[in-house]
């Protein structure tokens, strides 16, 4: 890490201040709406949060032009692209202060931190502009901008963190503005119950995440990222436990851990539970949090301790494993859906499984999984409030109820086919080019398996993408029957512009953002350790040259056979839902069984109420409170009941005079005052 | 120190109050409220302006000393003849339950706004509640503090008896037995530590640097600390607990969870572990199970209570559980966060008792599934609610997270196997506490209104002060931790020096 001081200092001062202005406005504008403005003027609310966001966001540009020109720009003072704006103690765990066993608060910059940085402030203030609209008149609009700023403010504090310990402070952040917002509209039991499973879920995950993190530190002797990335924390973990038959190696233990905090919050399998459900919250909120941003924090929390993971073989192999196989999984599950935000968070599930295997493939796939991170951001968003303004106009969340749209809404029809193409991976919209360097990344790190599932949840993708695209957007307009009752199936379908400019605005990144910065992504997004990227590691090393090459410098087969899988997807989805409007699923045409089982989601939603009811509720916490109440408290009962036998008990403490048991407090202590001769 | 004066002030001073509310006519419950209100409030000043002076100059330990460093020390005889001194003085773990101690008992006396019938007795057993529990944390002289701990066992027993709810009079008489019994467990330990040092004192200060056979301390330290662990809400001793709460007036609740049940692990650590340290480096195992046994057993039986009050007293259990396993772990980090999580739990569990006592008197039940949509109707209360449950499930940011934290750590340092299988196990039950948690709020702000929402208000000003002094408190505790642990620190010093003699 490069010596701030030598590089300019007032210039690094500046930079010092707009992060804290990165973090303080979202912070100021939760303070101002949450505690005031909101109740007395959701509209004043909404605009200042806005403009707030708006600030933020330059600020968050700023930021990337000063990291650009100091650090990118000065590779001999910065040779790992990171360097810390601040860094305070928050607390020591030590009775030395100034151990590296503390709890900083800080600001780390690296290459995939002010990327974040400017993702989140970008996608923030897009939804907020789209939720001046989209919450207009709803009684709860004066809760909805400060919580959403919330959100920002500890997003933020989480992808900027300079030690693990922060990380979770934020995570757990996170989590709660998560779950107060998909049970942003509480009197709906659906949307209750949805935020509790979420926060329970990821709460379960994040007891692993504590245990893991507390282990890894202690052993590592500290919990900053630039300490626990270095060689010395992966040798002083990597120390192996026997107890009797089992023996457990403390770095895979610490790491594991770890992980399943990302493994829950990532929604990786079989946690995925909680994300389908979330999108019982606005869809504005669904947008930020459930596809674009919070989500992917599992992504880059393994990220950002990469080093240390690759160090651990064992938990590498289960990253990829979740991560593949949530990918195909979520993929299948997704091609049945009928809700609109469904088919898109089981979308968001297979891209985050994508993600994430291409971290557990190994170090080259570094900056593919980054990449993926980064477009996937833009057009996932842009299909979020296209779907809310496909809600907003049919009044329903089924595709069912769609259908031929693209007339009435000329303009979420046509951003909306840009992001499916880009989500398909069509050449030359963005996904296109991150997806393409995932599958080349795993292929060349040999993880076949992965690749392959890679190659699946493309085609997959693609097909159910399209399936979405048809069904809203194509063929007859079929709208739902309440809304045919209420005899309004026929107003007119209007796009307001403050929901439709930031699905605009989105357009653009999703189409072109892949080719404009896939040369950032390869050449500056690296694993940040000396001993990795520099060589320290052989097999680093080929992996780096591999990656080198751009597209089909080792297969040139490959975007072709990805291409031509990708428009076979969309061919058969058109055959099915454009063309013949009679695909599997379709109305009036009877599934077969392994339609259901994938309609139905594998029915493990079910087998977590089986679990939760029957065997936490009936199996152990039933019993627990039956013992405890007759048992353990029967204990004491048993005790006086005995004594009371002996009638001994009865008259003393039952005669109901205050006055004399007060009195004869005060007369003892009166007795001890009097009796004791008071003097040195 | 000059102002030692004021700190034998906060334990008179609600004596003093209480003897004049007995001089009020029994029928001016309106006089009473506002004369304790303000004697209360100006404890509280008096605290507060101690805690200012200690902590713009806080005692430093002196490295490798096992004797405390303490602020506002006054230390005269008493019983000459016994050995028996009123000394006391604060260092920093007695300070700030000193002012968590202060902060309660205001907010519980605003609390109690609402009582009208015998007020004045209702007023007069709370002072003199009060003034045991304050003397009680100032004391070091064993026979003082044991004296001030009396002190609060009678009004206990009749705040509840006369003032409580449901089955009071089994409650109160449950608890005033354990707590009895404790007692003399307490006694037994102390009046052995008197004859044993064979230096004629029950100084603190003196006893600590005695060297007590190993062989006493192998009675007396377990009957010590059990005696302290059935005041501190340790597993299975725990019982008295949630038929006590459950039966108790609103500020007898908050006052017995968030500041009584203190005195027993601060008894604990002062007393037991910091005079008998080999006989809590040879027990500590055994202590070790049950804090655990507590943490999460508590937790688990929260999940099944439908009444708001035995929820939030099991969730005690739990979160005192957290306490003992911090004292058990034995290191630096895990005393600090056993420390920690006192604070914590006192300002977090009073919090939530007040606001229980709120909703209670606006919709005339404490059973969750009798309420539905309570947010509709009380914004305020709901998301204080909100932000205490928050604070409990060990949210960062508020005060639990940064104490669990120190327990959690200082439980995992410890290095010997079962102390890391005890913190995992530990670790797990903050799902368990997510759950009954979630439930409870879900439950009963969530969802439609229902007819118990119908009728509801939201808080009036008079009741937002203590709620929002102590969510306040839970805030500041959680974002800025680290003072508060390098304060606390200091004070340990003393105590593990002796403990790893």
């Amino acid at each position: 890490m490069g010596d701030p001081a030598m590089t300019g200092a007032s210039a690094w001062e500046t930079l010092g201040r707009v992060g804290y202005g990165i973090l303080a406005l979202p912070f100021l504008s939760f303070l101002i709406n949450g505690l005031w403005l909101g109740r007395k003027s959701p509209r004043a609310s909404a605009w200042t949060a806005t403009a707030l966001m708006g600030l933020n966001l330059a600020l968050a540009v700023i930021l990337a032009m000063g990291y650009r020109a100091m650090v990118l720009g000065d590779p001999q003072g910065f040779p790992q692209r990171t360097a810390l704006l601040w860094n305070h103690t928050w607390m020591d765990f030590t009775l030395e202060p100034g151990t590296a066993l503390a709890a900083r608060f800080g600001f780390y910059l690296d290459p995939i931190s002010v990327m974040m940085v400017l993702v989140i402030s970008f996608i923030s203030f897009l939804v907020n502009v789209y939720s001046i609209g989209y919450m207009q008149g709803d009684k709860g609009a004066g809760r909805f901008f400060p919580l959403l700023s919330f959100f920002s403010f500890t997003m933020l504090g989480l992808v900027v963190s300079s030690n693990l310990v922060q990380t979770f402070f934020f995570w757990e952040l996170v989590g709660a503005a998560s779950y107060l917002l998909i049970g942003f509209w509480y009197t709906k039991p659906s949307a209750v119950a949805a935020s509790k499973k979420a926060f329970v879920l990821t709460r379960f995950a994040d007891a692993f995440f504590l245990m893991g993190m507390l282990v890894t530190g202690i052993v590592a002797g500290g919990f900053d990222f630039a300490h626990l990335n270095g060689p010395e924390a992966a040798a002083a973990l990597n120390h192996t436990l026997t107890a009797g038959m089992f023996t457990c190696n403390l770095l895979t233990l610490g790491t594991l851990g770890i992980y399943m905090g990302a493994w829950g919050k990532s929604a990786m399998f079989p946690f995925h539970v909680w994300l389908p459900d979330a999108m019982e919250g606005p869809t504005p909120v669904s947008s930020l949090i459930h596809s674009a941003t919070m989500v992917v924090a599992g992504v880059y929390l393994t990220a950002r301790l990469f080093p240390l993971f690759s160090a651990a073989e064992h938990t590498l192999r289960v990253v990829e494993f979740t991560g593949a196989f949530t990918a195909v999984f979520a993929a299948a599950i997704a091609c049945t859906q009928t809700d609109l935000k469904r088919i898109l968070a089981f979308s968001t599930l297979s891209q985050l499984g994508l993600m994430m295997f291409a971290l557990g493939t190994g170090g080259s796939a570094y900056p593919a999984s980054m990449f993926h991170i980064f477009t996937h951001a833009f057009f996932k968003c842009l299909l979020f409030l296209s779907a809310g303004v496909v809600i907003h106009a049919i009044h329903s969340n089924d595709v069912r109820d769609a259908g031929g749209l693209r007339k009435s809404l000329p303009r979420t029809y046509w951003a909306t086919l840009i992001a499916v193409l880009a989500i398909a991976g069509i050449f030359p919209f963005s996904g296109f080019f991150s997806k393409e360097e995932i599958l080349h990344a795993a292929l060349a790190n040999g993880r076949y398996g992965a690749f392959l599932a890679g190659l699946a949840t493309s085609a997959l993708t693609a097909f159910y993408m399209s399936r979405y695209f048809f069904l809203v957007f194509h063929g007859p307009r079929r709208g739902s029957p309440a809304h045919h009752a209420h005899g309004d199936g026929h107003k007119p379908i209007r796009e307001g512009l403050l929901m439709t400019l930031p699905i605009l605005v989105l357009a653009v990144p999703s189409a072109f953002i892949g080719w404009l910065s896939k040369g950032f992504f390869l050449d500056h997004v690296k694993p940040p350790v000396p001993g990795f990227a520099e060589g320290a590691s052989a097999a680093g090393e080929s992996h780096g040259a591999g990656l080198g090459g751009t597209i089909g410098g080792g297969a040139e087969w490959l975007p072709i056979v990805a291409t031509v899988l990708a428009l076979t997807g969309v061919a058969v989805s058109w055959y099915w839902y454009g063309l013949k409007k009679n695909g599997p699923g379709f109305p009036g045409r009877a599934a077969p069984l392994w339609y259901r089982v994938l309609a139905d989601k594998f029915y493990i939603d079910e087998a977590y109420l089986f679990l939760a009811k029957r065997v936490g509720g009936r199996l152990i916490a039933a019993p627990a409170a039956w013992v405890e109440r007759n048992i353990v408290n029967g204990a004491f009962d048993l005790v006086t009941g005995a004594v009371r036998k002996l009638a001994f008990l009865q008259g003393l403490f039952h005669n109901g005079q205050v006055q004399v048991y007060i009195a004869v407090a005060l007369v003892g202590l009166w007795l001890l005052a009097r009796f004791g001769s008071v003097g040195y | 120190m000059a102002s030692s004066w004021i700190l034998t002030c906060t334990w008179v001073l609600p004596l003093v109050s209480a003897l004049a509310l007995m001089a009020f006519p029994a029928n001016a419950t309106s006089g009473v409220k506002r004369f304790s209100l303000f004697a209360n409030a100006l404890n509280l000043v008096l605290i507060a302006w101690l805690c200012y002076l200690f902590f713009r100059n806080p005692p430093q330990a002196v490295a490798g000393s096992t004797q405390p460093i303490l602020a506002f020390a006054t230390d005269v005889a008493w019983f000459r003849d016994w050995g028996i001194r009123y000394h006391v003085g604060v260092d920093a773990i007695s300070m700030s339950l000193m002012l968590l101690a202060g902060i309660v008992v205001f907010c519980g006396t605003l609390a109690s706004w609402n009582i009208e019938s015998r007020a004045k007795e209702f007023f007069v057993l709370l002072q003199v509640l009060a003034a045991g529990v304050f003397g009680s944390f100032i004391a070091f002289d064993l026979f003082a503090f044991f004296v001030f701990n009396e002190l609060t066992l009678i009004p206990t027993y009749l705040l509840i008896g006369m003032f409580g709810s449901g089955r009071k009079e089994f409650a109160a008489m449950k608890l005033n037995l354990m707590l009895m019994g404790g007692s003399a467990l307490i006694l037994l330990g102390i009046l052995g530590m008197y004859l044993e040092s064979g230096k004629h004192t029950f100084d603190i200060v003196e006893l600590s640097q005695v060297r007590f056979e190993q062989g006493f301390q192998m009675w007396a330290f377990p009957a010590v600390f059990l005696g302290f662990g059935i005041l501190g809400n340790m597993f299975p001793f725990h019982i008295w607990s949630p038929d006590g709460h459950a039966s108790a007036p609103t500020a007898i609740s908050m006052f017995l969870a968030g500041v009584h049940m203190k005195l027993g692990s601060y008894g604990c650590l002062r007393i037991a572990m910091y005079l008998m340290p080999e006989g809590a480096r040879a027990w500590m195992d055994v202590f070790l199970v049950l804090a655990t046994a507590g943490v999460v057993w508590g937790a688990i039986v929260a999940v099944r209570q439908k009444d708001l009050k035995y929820l939030n007293a099991y969730s005690s259990v739990s979160h005192c559980g957290l306490v003992f396993l911090g004292l058990a772990a034995l290191n630096a980090t895990a005393l600090r966060g056993a420390v920690m999580q006192m604070l914590a739990h006192g300002f977090i569990t009073s919090a939530v008792f007040c606001l229980i006592g709120m909703i209670y008197a606006r919709t005339h039940t404490r059973l969750i599934p009798e309420m539905s949509g309570l947010m509709t109707r009380m914004p305020f209360l709901s998301v204080s609610f909100i932000i205490a449950g928050f604070a409990a499930l060990g949210l960062p940011g508020l005060a639990g997270f940064a104490a669990e934290l120190n327990v959690f750590l200082g439980g995992f340092a410890a290095g010997s196997p079962l102390a890391v299988v005890c913190t995992a196990l530990a670790v797990l039950s903050i799902i368990v506490t997510a759950i009954y948690v979630l439930r409870a709020t879900n439950a009963i702000l969530h969802g439609p209104p229902n007819a118990a929402a119908a009728q509801v208000t939201d808080a009036t000003w008079l009741e937002r002060v203590p709620l929002l002094l102590l969510l306040a408190c839970i805030i500041l505790m959680g974002l800025f931790p680290g003072r508060i642990a390098g304060l606390v620190d200091q004070a340990l010093i003393p105590i593990l020096n002796n403990l790893n003699r």
